[in-house]
């Protein structure tokens, strides 16, 4: 199974990409401590989730080619 | 509101969809736009030659020459001028026949409601998490449409809060960010930095939404949120939804709404005193001295780098995981505006308190 990261603002500075895939996901949950096992200093930081272009406000279940968008806030204007 | 020299708008009431009686519902409208900065100047500029009919402009900052390449309604000779006023001056200039209603004063939870209150619409320009959340809380308690917009180097978000859909659903900021980040955690333009096109672009569309949505024209992005990517040029748009759980810290009415503390909310502890801020001659005099250690807080590759005197690198980020072994008595923190440093300084201090801490204001951009 995988699944497209799209990544956004600093995370994508961090990771050093805005788009990754990840395999083995079975939820946006594992997304979360996938990212966080990879690279560290995204544990420090507040995002919100997106999956399929739907923002998620609860652990949801993943499929085999959903994309799952990982939004930081920006507060710059 | 009579509409004086109609031919201005000839182009836009030549759209069928708009017509005149879409530049009736523009001259009829007040907008209030939140900040005359990079997102401000373009929205307003906008907004004013649309015929908007009353445009409130808020801000209690002044130009300075660093504002100049994305904050496009001001000149060289209005550097140390009130934004508010400049921005009234040129947009009247533009277009003398609608009514500009320049603020130039701190927006607060105090002055915030009655303010917003005067108007039909409000435009977020601002800069910081504190206000994007006060301004949204007071929107949503007086039912007034909010246009969001915000910035992050290359990339920006925008959408429309507070507006039901067919459904009769209406979402605002913290149903997508309940949380506020920490102090420091993400960067505004002064540090992170940003092209100027970029915040020409998201204001532009901040306009584009308010003129759709009080005209009755159009898609406007309501209950959603696009990502766009200047770099790229890739969009993203995500459709939001209400989260309940989201709301328990937001106030219930006008009077919670009084007693908010928006600095608190968001992380921003008040500075206990005890971190000295230095200027930019003090700095680089003691930054030459031996008794003091001088450490960059900024992240791992940004710039400029500084030059001139000794110092290590320990990023904010790193500081907040572990608290590095400081063995000199006098530290002064730097980093790209003073913000992080000042931050940074305040968590050492929790661990040193005997030790002496200080940290550059203004940051590295003042050394220059």
């Amino acid at each position: 199974m995988k699944i497209d990261i799209l990544l956004f603002g600093r995370l994508t500075e961090i990771v050093g990409c805005n788009r990754i895939q990840l395999e083995n996901v079975p939820d946006t949950d594992a997304v979360s401590s996938c990212l966080a096992a990879q690279y560290p200093e995204l544990k420090q930081l507040n995002y919100k989730i997106a999956v399929d272009q739907t923002i998620i406000h609860h652990n949801k279940v993943l499929t085999d080619g959903m994309t799952v968008a990982v939004m930081p806030p920006f507060s710059g204007g | 509101m009579v509409i004086k020299n109609e031919a201005r708008y000839q182009r836009q009431i030549r759209l069928k969809d708009f017509g005149r009686k879409g530049q009736q519902k523009l001259a009829n409208a007040k907008v209030l736009v939140i900040g005359a900065g990079g997102l401000g100047c373009p929205a307003l500029l906008y907004l004013a030659a649309a015929g908007i009919g009353t445009l409130g402009i808020i801000d209690h900052d002044v130009v300075e020459l660093s504002n100049l390449h994305r904050q496009i309604l001001y000149s060289v000779n209005d550097i140390g001028r009130l934004k508010a006023d400049c921005a009234a001056e040129r947009l009247t200039q533009l277009n003398p026949d609608i009514n500009i209603i320049p603020y130039p004063l701190q927006l607060s939870n105090q002055n915030a409601a009655l303010l917003i209150s005067k108007y039909d619409l409000v435009i977020d320009g601002s800069d910081n998490f504190p206000t994007r959340y006060m301004v949204n809380d007071a929107c949503v308690l007086l039912n007034i449409p909010l246009v969001y917009g915000a910035l992050s180097e290359h990339e920006g978000q925008t959408g429309v809060f507070n507006v039901a859909d067919e459904e009769g659903i209406k979402v605002n900021y913290r149903d997508v960010f309940p949380n506020p980040p920490q102090e420091g955690e993400v960067l505004n333009c002064a540090e992170a930095g940003v092209l100027g096109f970029l915040p020409g672009l998201i204001g532009t569309m901040q306009a584009g939404e308010a003129i759709k949505l009080i005209a009755g024209i159009g898609e406007p992005l309501i209950n959603k949120m696009l990502i766009y990517d200047g770099y790229t040029n890739q969009s993203y748009q995500i459709k939001l939804t209400p989260e309940d759980q989201a709301h328990q810290t937001s106030p219930a009415d006008l009077d919670a709404f009084l007693h908010m503390d928006y600095k608190w909310f968001c992380g921003i502890k008040g500075t206990t005193g005890a971190v000295q801020e230095l200027d930019a001659e003090d700095f680089k005099k003691r930054a030459k001295n031996q008794n003091y250690t001088v450490i960059d807080v900024r992240e791992t590759g940004e710039s400029p780098e500084a030059e001139g005197f000794k110092y290590t690198k320990i990023p904010l980020s790193t500081i907040r995981r572990h608290i590095p072994e400081l063995s000199e008595q006098k530290i002064i923190l730097f980093c790209q505006s003073g913000v992080r440093s000042v931050i940074a300084a305040e968590i050492l201090l929790e661990t040193y308190p005997e030790k002496e801490f200080y940290s550059l204001k203004g940051g590295i951009l003042r050394l220059s």
